[in-house]
C-alpha cells in the first residue's frame, strides 16, 4: 500500500455545521476500513467467491462498471464542511482523472478508481470523517434531507439532527446488512417537501404538534425505477423518541416478508402495495410487540447532536438591496434564496453549465467552492438532490463578491430550476446497467436552450434522464421525463409529462410512442413550445400540463406522424 | 459440519433426524412439520429436542413448543438472504427463547458478528472452515452504533462497545 494520505492542510472550519467525529466515530471508521482490507486480502486468496466478496464491497460503495470501478462515497444528509471538500478534490486528483461526479443521492461518485487504490482513498476520506459505507449494497443508504436545512425560512424542525440519529443506527446495523433490496430514506422538516419523500422506502417530515413537541408524518413504500409508486402514509405524528423503534418495526416486517426471488419485485414499495392495509397492520403489531425502552430515542442523544448543528455565529443584520447589474441580476434571480436570518440567504451553486455533464465537478472547481465556502458561508456546503450545490449561509451583502468568484471557477450558469438545470443518470457512459446513453442527451438539450432569455421566458421546469428502467435519474418525476431504453439494438427514449416530486408528488404521464436518439431533443423543443402556446401569464409548465392535460402535447408531437 | 462458537469448534451433540426416522436417546433435531404432528409424544421426550425453522416461518409457529426446545436452527439458503437475522432477534426478543439458536446453510464469516448481536449463539460452518478467520471477522469492528438483543456497554450517543468473548 502507498503512503496514507495526507490530511488536508486547512483544518475544518470552526462553524461548519456538519458532525464532529470524535475518537470513537473514528476508532469504529478504522476498524471498517481494516474489515474491509481483510476483505480484499480474503478475495484475493480466494477464500471469499467473487458472489460473495460483491456484496461486501458494494456495501463499502464499489461498484464495477463498464470501464473501471466506480466508488460511491457518502455524503450523509448532503452536508460538507470545506476541509471535505478538499479531500474530495484530492481524491479526484490523486486516483481519479481530475473529476467527480455528485449524485441524485447527495453522494459523490469516482468513476475511475483502481481496486488496489480503494483501501488509501478511504483512509483518505477517514481523515476527514467520511466513508463509503452503505453506498450501495441492499441495506439501508445515505440518509437524504432539505439542501437548505438549518437555512430555510419555513423550516420546522432540522432535519439533519434526525438525519445523522438515523445514519448512526443504520450503520452496520446487524439486522437490516441482508435486506431484500435496498433501502432509501429521506427526511424533511419543512412543510414544503424538498427531499421527494413519497417516492422513498421510507419519507419522513419532522413537525411539531400543537405543544410544540417534534413528531414525525412516516410514509413508506415509494419507489421509482420499474414500477414507480408513490408512498403510503403509516403515521401522522410519530412522538420523537419512537423513531428509531418504530423504523425497526418496519424493517423488520420487510426483511421477514419482502419478496426475495426476483429483484424487480424486492423493494419495499412491492410489498406495501401487495399487503395494502395489512402491511400498516404487520408494521404496528411487530412496533407493539417490541421493548419500547430499548429502542426508544433518548432526549440526551438528541440534545447531544443538536449541539453538532447548531447555528453558526450570525450577525444582527437587516437584508441589503441587490446590486442592480443585470448579468448579477439574472444568476441571483435563479440561485439566491430566502433565509430564516435578515442579512443572509442561501446560494445554489449549478453543475449544470450549458454541454456540461450535469453534477460534474472538476478538482479546481471543488477547491474553489472551497474557498468561497470559506470566505462566504462559515465554511459550509451542501449537495442538493438535483445534482447542484448550495452554500447555506451567504451575506446578502457579499453576494456579489461571491458571485464574482464563482463567474472565476466557470460556476455561475444562471439555470437553476430553469430547463437546462438538468438531473441525468451517467447512463451508457459508464454505467454497466444502462440501456442507453442520458448524458449526452442532457448535454444536447442544454446545448439546444442555451439562450438564458428563452430559458427564462420558458419558466421553471424539470426536466430528468435516466438511461435505464432503474430510474436513477428520476424520469417518473421530471416534470418532462425521458427514459432511455434499448429496442432491438437501437437506443430510444420514452417521454412523460406531469411527473413531480414534491408535495403534490406525481408519476408523469407517457406522451405515446418513443423517439430516437436524433429526434429526442426535437420532441422536448415541441413540448416546451406547446407549453408557451398555451400557457397563461405567468403559469408554470406542470401548471399549464395540469390544466391541459396531455392531449395538445400529444397532438403537437405526433400530428405531423 | 463443524459447529462454531464463540470463535471456536466445538462438539456437536446434536443430530438430524428425518422425518420417518425413530428419535434417539439424544439430542435430536427435528423439521417444523414433524415437530407440529408429533406435538404431544415429543413432549414427553427426556433427551433435548430441537427444530428446522425455515425461513419462511414466522418464529410465532414455534412459540407453543418454544419451552420444550433446547435448539432452533436457522437455514440462510444463501448467504444474501437476511431473514434469519430477523428471526433469531424475534426468538430472543419477543419469545424470551434462552436456548441455542444455531445459522446453517451459507454463511459467510463476514456476517459472524451481526448474527451474534441478533441473538444467535453458534454456526455451523463449512467443512474445512478455519475457526481463526471467522473469530478474526467477528472482532474486527468493536463499536456498535445501535442496540441489539445482546448485552453490551452503551457509550455516549447511540454507540457501544461489543463484549466479545
Amino acid at each position: 500500500m502507498n503512503a496514507i494520505a495526507p490530511r488536508p492542510a486547512a483544518p475544518i472550519p470552526p462553524h461548519a455545521r456538519t458532525y464532529r467525529y470524535d475518537a470513537v466515530d473514528r476508532e469504529f471508521l478504522a476498524e471498517r476500513i481494516a474489515e474491509f482490507e481483510g476483505q480484499v486480502q480474503r478475495r484475493l486468496a480466494g477464500e471469499l467467491t467473487e458472489e460473495e466478496f460483491k456484496p461486501l464491497r458494494l456495501m463499502n460503495g464499489l461498484y464495477l462498471q463498464l470501464h473501471a470501478y466506480m466508488l460511491r462515497i457518502a455524503i450523509p444528509y448532503g452536508v460538507l464542511n470545506a476541509a471535505q471538500l478538499r479531500q474530495l478534490a484530492y481524491i479526484a486528483r490523486r486516483w481519479d482523472r481530475g473529476f467527480g461526479h455528485f449524485t441524485t443521492r447527495q453522494n459523490i461518485q469516482f468513476n475511475w478508481t483502481k481496486l488496489e487504490d480503494v483501501p488509501d482513498i478511504l483512509r483518505a476520506l477517514a481523515a476527514v470523517d467520511m466513508h463509503a459505507i452503505q453506498t450501495s449494497g441492499n441495506c439501508i443508504r445515505n440518509v437524504t434531507t432539505d439542501e437548505y436545512a438549518g437555512a430555510s425560512p419555513d423550516e420546522v424542525v432540522d432535519p439533519r439532527i434526525y438525519a445523522e440519529i438515523l445514519r448512526q443506527w443504520s450503520t452496520l446495523h446487524p439486522e437490516f446488512t441482508w435486506l431484500p433490496r435496498k433501502f432509501k430514506i429521506a427526511i424533511t422538516g419543512a412543510p414544503h417537501d424538498r427531499v421527494a419523500l413519497q417516492v422513498h422506502d421510507i419519507g419522513l417530515e419532522a413537525k411539531r404538534n400543537a405543544a410544540g413537541e417534534v413528531g414525525f408524518a412516516v410514509h413508506a413504500g415509494g419507489g421509482l425505477g420499474r414500477t414507480p409508486l408513490i408512498a403510503t402514509k403509516l403515521r401522522d405524528f410519530l412522538p420523537e423518541a419512537e423513531l428509531l423503534g418504530y423504523l425497526e418495526a418496519i424493517l423488520r416486517t420487510y426483511n421477514a416478508l419482502g419478496q426475495r426471488d426476483n429483484i424487480y419485485k424486492a423493494r419495499i414499495k412491492i410489498l406495501v402495495r401487495d399487503l395494502g392495509a395489512d402491511f400498516a397492520k404487520a408494521v404496528e403489531e411487530e412496533y407493539a410487540r417490541l421493548p419500547r425502552d430499548r429502542y426508544r430515542l433518548d432526549p440526551a442523544i438528541i440534545a447531544a447532536i443538536r449541539q453538532h448543528f447548531a447555528p453558526p455565529p450570525f450577525l444582527a443584520l437587516n437584508d441589503t438591496p441587490l446590486p442592480e447589474d443585470p448579468a448579477f441580476r439574472a444568476w441571483a434571480g435563479r440561485s439566491v434564496r430566502a433565509h430564516k436570518r435578515p442579512g443572509y440567504a442561501s446560494v445554489t451553486i449549478s453543475l449544470k453549465p450549458i454541454g456540461g455533464i450535469p453534477g460534474d465537478a472538476s478538482a479546481e472547481q471543488m477547491e474553489a467552492v472551497a474557498r468561497l465556502a470559506e470566505r462566504f458561508s462559515f465554511g459550509e456546503i451542501r449537495v442538493s438532490h438535483v445534482q447542484n450545490l448550495v452554500l447555506p449561509h451567504v451575506r446578502q451583502e457579499d453576494l456579489a463578491e461571491l458571485w464574482d468568484g464563482l463567474r472565476e471557477a466557470g460556476l455561475a450558469a444562471p439555470n437553476i430550476g430553469l430547463v437546462s438545470d438538468i438531473i441525468a443518470c451517467p447512463g451508457m457512459d459508464y454505467c454497466a446497467l444502462a440501456t442507453a446513453r442520458s448524458i449526452p442527451v442532457a448535454q444536447r438539450i442544454s446545448e439546444r436552450f442555451a439562450d438564458l432569455d428563452r430559458q427564462l421566458d420558458i419558466g421553471e421546469c424539470f426536466v430528468n434522464i435516466s438511461g435505464c428502467i432503474n430510474a436513477c435519474g428520476h424520469h417518473h418525476v421530471g416534470h418532462i421525463g425521458i427514459l432511455g431504453v434499448d429496442k432491438r439494438g437501437e437506443e430510444v427514449y420514452q417521454v412523460t409529462l406531469g411527473g413531480s416530486a414534491t408535495n403534490d408528488a406525481a408519476l408523469g404521464e407517457l406522451v405515446g410512442p418513443a423517439f430516437s436518439y436524433d429526434d429526442v431533443v426535437d420532441a422536448v423543443e415541441t413540448i416546451l413550445r406547446t407549453h408557451v402556446a398555451h400557457r397563461l401569464p405567468g403559469e408554470r409548465f406542470i401548471d399549464c400540463y395540469r390544466r391541459i392535460g396531455l392531449a395538445p402535447f400529444k397532438e403537437a408531437l405526433y400530428a405531423a406522424a | 459440519m463443524p459447529l462454531l462458537e464463540d470463535g471456536r469448534i466445538i462438539d456437536d451433540a446434536w443430530v438430524r433426524v428425518a422425518d420417518d426416522a425413530v428419535l434417539p436417546d439424544s439430542p435430536a433435531i427435528v423439521t417444523l412439520a414433524r415437530l407440529q404432528r408429533e406435538a404431544a409424544q415429543l413432549a414427553g421426550r427426556n433427551a433435548p429436542l430441537g427444530v428446522v425453522l425455515p425461513p419462511d416461518v414466522a418464529p410465532d409457529a414455534i412459540a407453543p413448543f418454544l419451552d420444550r426446545l433446547g435448539l432452533v436452527v436457522l437455514e440462510l439458503p444463501k448467504f444474501r438472504d437476511g431473514r434469519a437475522f430477523t428471526q433469531a432477534r424475534a426468538l430472543r426478543e419477543h419469545h424470551g427463547f434462552t436456548g441455542e439458536i444455531r445459522a446453517a446453510g451459507h454463511v459467510i464469516p463476514d456476517q459472524y458478528a451481526a448474527l451474534l448481536r441478533c441473538g444467535v449463539s453458534t454456526v455451523a460452518v463449512p467443512e474445512g472452515a478455519d475457526p481463526a478467520v471467522w473469530d478474526a471477522a467477528r472482532r474486527v469492528v468493536g463499536i456498535a452504533y445501535q442496540a441489539s438483543v445482546v448485552p453490551d456497554s452503551p457509550l455516549s450517543l447511540l454507540r457501544r462497545k461489543l463484549e466479545i468473548a
